[in-house]
């Protein structure tokens, strides 16, 4: 278990025991296929991270390692210890945030305690979280009239707040402007080296792959099979913008793509004629 | 070869019409002037169109004898009780087809079919059925709202973005709260919307409902107006309508301010 870095005070129990295997996964959407013999195992308490080429499934495969798409063939199993506080193990964090426009940020952190905490309990969790992610100013604040990176803020407190055993990102910084995304990813890094828990993390933006991931998964062109698998062993912790050691990892992914890409990009243009 | 030296000249206006209340009120306010004016002259004969000093006279008279509170109350509460039955069934089973595929295409069929029906066309058969006391006036009332109320839900229900809903369930959320936390809220404003119609399509149909078979209420005493040939009383009652109408419309303003504000 790398980088768990607990911070003052109090922070999230953390439970990093979760891991989550495919074996076989293929999935096609009427005669198109798009994840063919998909086999991965994201270990417990580590960042996997899949990239590929646009429409290589990608955020299929995570909707089907969350159990929100039924995989066409093959198993998805996840096992693990998960701790007593957890109240949804498999948490997603998604692209364009889904949050509820009619509650606050507190009222949508808050959405999924209602159900099962008591009011104090409830309360002391929201202030936490949102003190975690920065948002205790903004608690009574409607979406609307946040910027992206405050809503995705908002989205990454929702998911903490159930104490997730496992995170599922789906290209969380993909609809924010560029400074944003390097503000937010340095947070990211911190918040899910502070949590722990296996975290399962979709983009097609190299350097936040390098930067986060301990396993990268690189998908090919459709239909989507795993290509390659780069390991990094170092803690999110120790990482900065600008590393070297990153920036040729975030090459070599890129050597390892680009032709795909390339490729993906003519054919979507082609579809689309 | 042509050459262009110049300022650029502006050419972005035009296409953003703003509202100014206090037109809006000048201009009926104008025309009501213009009204009394062309009676107190002698240009409308007062059996054509009565002036607006009569008509307020009589509404005057009506609301010191205690007549028009005795019609009023009548209405105000057929009006009530029928347009909440209808919303309530409607809201109801717009859900079931927002929501179930069993219920979509045969509750979808129905109402395509019986929604362009004219319900004053019914009234008679109502009153067959649900006799001549309140119950055909309540139904005619619940079936003229019940059918637009059930398009606005499904409509407001289909348009609850399928990503939130996904959230939901990715939250582990039981169907129940999804529904409770997503989807109502979710469709609330085209429901609002859809009540907009629905009381004026109610105040309608009450007037028309209470034209057969009623002794009291608005539009009994209307009714009764107009066969005297007595339009000073005749134009009060339409007054009296028009402000419900208002009325209604303000009190859905004030729930729209009160529950969609995040917008």
């Amino acid at each position: 278990m790398t980088g768990l870095h607990a911070g003052p005070g109090a922070g999230p129990s953390t439970s990093p025991g979760l891991s989550i295997t495919l074996a076989g996964v293929r999935h096609a959407y009427r005669d198109l296929i798009v994840l063919d013999g998909i086999d991965l195992t994201a270990e417990p308490g580590e960042v996997l991270v899949l990239v590929g080429p646009s429409g290589c499934g990608k955020s299929t495969l995570l909707n089907i390692m969350g159990g929100l798409l039924a995989p066409g063939g093959g198993t998805v199993h996840c096992a693990g210890d998960v701790a007593a506080d957890c109240l949804n193990p498999l948490t997603y964090v998604f692209q364009d945030f889904a949050l509820l426009p009619w509650r606050s940020v507190a009222g949508n952190v808050a959405l999924v305690l209602e159900e099962r905490l008591g009011r104090a309990e409830r309360a002391a969790r929201v202030a936490e979280v949102l003190a975690l992610t920065g948002l205790t100013e903004f608690a009574g604040a409607w979406p609307r009239q946040l910027s992206g990176g405050m809503r995705q803020r908002v989205g990454i407190a929702r998911a903490l707040a159930v104490r997730p055993a496992c995170l599922l990102l789906d290209e969380p910084l993909s609809a924010l402007d560029a400074q944003t995304r390097d503000l937010l990813l340095d947070e990211f890094a911190a918040l899910i080296a502070r949590a722990g828990t296996t975290t399962v993390y979709v983009t097609h933006n190299l350097a936040e792959a390098a930067r986060l991931g301990h396993q990268i998964v690189v998908l090919s062109r459709r239909p989507g099979r795993v290509r390659a698998v780069l390991r990094i062993h170092r803690p999110l912790a120790g990482r900065k913008p600008g590393d070297a050691d990153l920036a040729r990892v975030e090459a070599e992914l890129w050597r390892m793509i680009r032709d795909d890409a390339a490729a993906a990009e003519r054919e979507t243009v082609d579809a689309a004629h | 070869m042509p050459r262009i030296d110049g300022p650029v000249a502006f050419r972005g206006g035009g296409f953003a019409p703003r509202s100014h209340a206090w037109a809006g009120a000048a201009t009926l306010i104008l025309l009501v002037a213009l009204w009394q004016l062309g009676a107190s002259v002698g240009l409308i004969h007062s059996l054509f169109l009565p002036a607006p000093v009569t008509i307020a006279a009589a509404l005057y008279h009506l609301a010191i004898s205690g007549e028009l509170w005795r019609n009023l109350s009548v209405s105000l509460a057929r009006l009530a009780i029928g347009w909440v039955i209808g919303t309530v069934c409607g809201i109801a089973v717009g859900l079931a087809v927002g929501l179930w595929s069993i219920a979509r295409s045969p509750a979808m069929a129905v109402v395509s079919a019986l929604f362009p029906i004219p319900k004053i066309a019914l009234v008679p058969l109502f009153i067959i059925w649900f006799g001549i006391g309140e119950g055909s006036k309540l139904v005619t009332l619940a079936i003229g709202v019940f059918f637009p109320t059930v398009i606005a839900t499904v409509g407001g229900v289909d348009n609850v973005p399928r990503g939130l809903i996904r959230m939901g369930q990715s939250f582990g959320l039981s169907y129940a709260a999804i529904v409770r936390k997503i989807v109502l809220p979710g469709a609330l404003p085209a429901l609002l919307s859809g009540f907009r119609v629905t009381t004026s399509i109610a105040i309608i149909l009450l007037v028309a409902a209470e034209m057969i078979g009623a002794d009291r209420g608005i539009g009994a005493f209307v009714l009764a107006a107009g066969n005297l040939y007595d339009t000073g009383n005749l134009l009060a009652g339409i007054v009296v309508l028009s402000a419900m109408g208002l009325v209604a419309a303000w009190l859905i303003g004030c729930l729209e301010r009160l529950l969609l504000g995040w917008r």
